[in-house]
């Protein structure tokens, strides 16, 4: 024997290990053994964009398919069961775009429906339609809006997931003191600027120095006398659909696929609203108040923290209420029309989490058969009560409403269900199109230009914008 | 037999020579070339291209850069971002050159005041914008609290389009820290010799600043400048992390590299955004160019 002698606890190490690998390979090789002829499992990688409950509520459907998989392979020893791994990715948008560019993507990806059509157009997705035809699926399941959000260009590219909705939020403790019934929310928008004029408050100061509070616009009142405490709305709070004021006037952002209208007349009554709100409170005056708000989901919100009455928010305003103000008084009703519009009653924004399989997925048949669990009413029921949303399907269990913590969760659903339910615009070019209507709407806001002016501006850049992109997807298709 | 191999080291040891001389560079060589110029010309060809990242780039010639003249985004970044790029390498010329001269003294705990001044710039700059951004609150910031003392209504600093660039130049100023180390360093290699004799000359502070000093230390001037600038057009971090990428408000903010991103990431327009790395490549190989002219003229490095 050469050199030194092995300690013995190393080869037992050694000895143990081998044992393992070989009981392994017994065990994992199709063939090797004939007492358990398992199959591999089939293994594909799922990319969630949600932390926190949301989350969460993800994981409890993701370990249901693979528990009921590893139950189906008990049954069946010929089949290979499907495992899925979530991995959570943050801003996906632009991660899951490079992993497709890469030619390295996730078998399935959890995303936002306003992202289908950049997506379908950048042939960034499979086309769900051979396979959903496979499967036998029935589209009339679903609630037309949500099933629509995945659909673009005459392809289904992706399924709803967790649907959301808007409506008007309201603070009914600042309402009783604005001697306001707070059971009675407006619901036309010449209500809804009264009640928002009733329940704007300044803090006046007089000549000699003393202060007191006042209610109103207070017109009279000098800029430098006044300070304002609390706000009945203000259009630029939250400011996520800044864009999308023109929904409740019955404008539209884009008339088909081909035609930008930003400046149609509808849109221009809607802008010129929220500009008449920079009128009566004063641009600087705003600008101050506005300064000392928080991040719209954190108690110092202009919503959560009182200082505004009325906001256009989504369903998931219970959640950020529980987090973040538990005890605030919270109502909600459907955003108000404009009265000589009673057809535009019940306008949502209303978009959802979908599911797609990109482009190069390894795996798109494993893929899609998660996709069609995640689409029956038990599981969607169970994953949207999860997230404490309300489901896509038209059929909704009685559990589900009596389980659901949201006192106004009818009322999200049916706004959903609504025909005035509007997601985003379905065009590639929306995040140019998106940056440039807020651009436009901080001049309006701040009375830098008119309405008309800015949203004609917006209207011809993103027109010549479409242009653009069309003759790029007529020239990639010439080739 | 012996002397004729001291003579020369002859042709196969010269070949090792050069052989292991490239072996060594080598590492640098492929760095340089794999990281560096082969995305350089990539960029290049991609600029002359369609090309959405996802499919295949469809040449189009120089339509890109036709585009980028007529694109009133890219002259309103390219204008916010030269005046950025002005604003803070002037200022920080000013305020780190200064901070240099007064820690170049003989003070007690020296070594104390030179790390607090130093220790900003070693701060992330995501984790100082959002320090700013609470400082620039318009309502509860230290900024405005401060101006209020002392009687003055501040303005809402980061939401005024007429505050918010000078905001973010103030905020560059206060990472003058870097540059004040090399300018301390170039300080203290001014030889003492110069200042004593013109001290017997009766030369006063300021004559002393004037023909000892900056000249002296103009090299090192001439170098944190061109660093400066070079910094100063690939501003993007602060914009992004305090206004947004639309540049808010009233796309004050919207620099010229953040204008890229949007236009490369959010659009997938890589073409585009490919024309507009060139184009500020070109801006910057000019400005260091100009410098380096203007150099030949004021710097001394004579000694």
């Amino acid at each position: 024997m050469k050199g030194r002698p092995v300690p013995s606890v190393l080869t037992g190490v050694g000895a143990a290990a081998l044992s393992v690998v070989v009981a392994w390979s017994l065990w994992a090789l199709p063939g090797c053994s004939k007492s358990s002829p398992k199959q591999a499992p089939r293994h594909i990688t799922y990319w969630e964009k949600w932390t926190g409950f949301e989350g969460e509520a993800m994981d409890a459907v993701i370990d249901d398919f693979n528990s009921r998989e590893v139950a189906h392979a008990k049954t069946d020893p010929n089949y290979a069961p499907i495992e899925v791994e979530k991995v959570t990715i943050s801003k996906i948008e632009q991660k899951l775009l490079i992993a497709i560019a890469g030619g390295n993507p996730p078998d399935l990806a959890g995303h936002y429906s306003f992202a289908v059509a950049a997506y379908a157009d950048h042939g960034a997705l499979t086309d769900l339609g051979p396979l959903l035809a496979k499967s036998g699926f029935d589209r009339s399941r679903y609630i037309d809006h949500y099933v629509e959000l995945g659909e673009y260009r005459g392809k289904t590219w992706a399924l709803p997931l967790v649907p959301a909705s808007t409506a008007l939020v309201y603070n009914k403790r600042l309402f009783k003191e604005a001697g306001l019934d707070a059971e009675r929310p407006p619901s036309t928008i010449e209500e809804f600027d009264a009640y928002a004029e009733k329940l704007t408050r300044w803090e006046v100061t007089l000549p000699n120095g003393e202060t007191h509070l006042e209610s109103g616009y207070l017109p009279n009142v000098p800029t430098q006398r006044k300070r304002l405490v609390q706000a009945g709305f203000l259009p630029g709070e939250p400011s996520w659909w800044l864009y999308g004021w023109g929904d409740f006037f019955g404008g539209r952002l884009i008339d088909g696929p081909e035609t930008i209208s930003a400046a149609n007349p509808a849109n221009i009554r809607a802008f010129n609203w929220v500009a008449s709100y920079s009128t009566k409170l004063g641009v600087d005056l705003v600008k101050r108040f506005r300064s000392g708000f928080g991040n719209s989901s954190s108690p110092k919100s202009a919503f959560l923290s009182g200082k505004v009455a009325m906001v256009l928010q989504g369903v998931w305003i219970h959640n950020y209420v529980e987090k973040y103000a538990p005890g605030l008084q919270w109502g909600a009703a459907p955003f108000p029309y404009p009265a000589d519009h009673p057809e535009l009653a019940n306008t949502s924004h209303a978009e959802a989490d979908v599911l797609m399989i990109p482009r190069g997925s390894p795996h798109p048949e494993e893929a899609f058969q998660f996709m069609q669990y995640a689409s029956t009413q038990a599981v969607l029921e169970k994953l949207c009560l999860g997230q404490q949303k309300f489901t896509p399907l038209k059929n909704v269990s009685d559990e589900f409403w009596h389980a659901h913590p949201n006192p106004y969760i009818r009322l999200f659903r049916e706004l959903g269900t609504s025909k005035n339910a509007v997601g985003i615009p379905q065009t590639g070019i929306w995040n140019e199109y998106k940056r440039e209507l807020d651009n436009a709407v901080d001049l309006i806001q701040t009375l830098k230009q008119p309405p008309a002016v800015a949203l004609s501006e917006v209207e011809s850049k993103m027109q010549a914008a479409l242009d653009r992109e069309r003759k790029i997807l007529a020239r990639r298709a010439a080739q | 037999m012996s002397s004729s191999r001291e003579r020369s080291p002859g042709p196969a040891l010269g070949r090792k020579n050069r052989r292991n001389g490239v072996l060594f560079c080598l590492p640098w060589l492929i760095g340089l070339s794999v990281f560096l110029i082969y995305p350089l010309c990539a960029a290049f060809y991609y600029s002359l291209c369609d090309y959405s990242v996802l499919l295949p780039p469809v040449f189009i010639g120089f339509d890109n850069y036709f585009d980028l003249a007529k694109d009133p985004l890219f002259w309103k970044s390219l204008k916010n971002t030269a005046y950025f790029a002005a604003g803070s390498v002037s200022l920080g010329l000013v305020v780190s050159l200064g901070l240099a001269l007064l820690l170049n003294s003989k003070v007690k705990a020296l070594g104390l005041y030179r790390t607090i001044f130093f220790l900003p710039s070693l701060m992330p700059v995501v984790a100082s914008s959002i320090l700013w951004m609470w400082m620039y609150n318009g309502q509860s910031g230290l900024i405005n609290t401060a101006l209020r003392v002392l009687g003055i209504q501040g303005p809402a600093w980061l939401a005024d389009p007429a505050w918010a660039k000078p905001a973010i130049v103030l905020m560059a100023v206060w990472g003058a820290g870097n540059a004040m180390v090399v300018y301390l360093a170039g300080l203290q290699d001014v030889p003492t010799s110069l200042y004593e004799a013109a001290i017997i000359d009766g030369a006063g502070f300021f004559q002393r600043l004037i023909h000892i000093t900056l000249p002296m230390i103009s090299p090192v001037i001439y170098f944190n400048v061109v660093l400066g600038v070079i910094s100063g057009f690939q501003a993007f971090t602060q914009a992004f992390i305090m206004t947004g990428s639309t540049g808010a408000p009233e796309r004050s903010t919207l620099f010229y590299v953040l204008n890229l991103y949007n236009v490369g990431f959010q659009d997938l327009r890589m073409g585009y955004a490919s024309a507009l790395a060139w184009v500020l490549f070109v801006i910057i190989l000019l400005l260091t160019w100009a410098a380096t002219k203007l150099s030949q003229r004021f710097v001394t490095y004579d000694r």
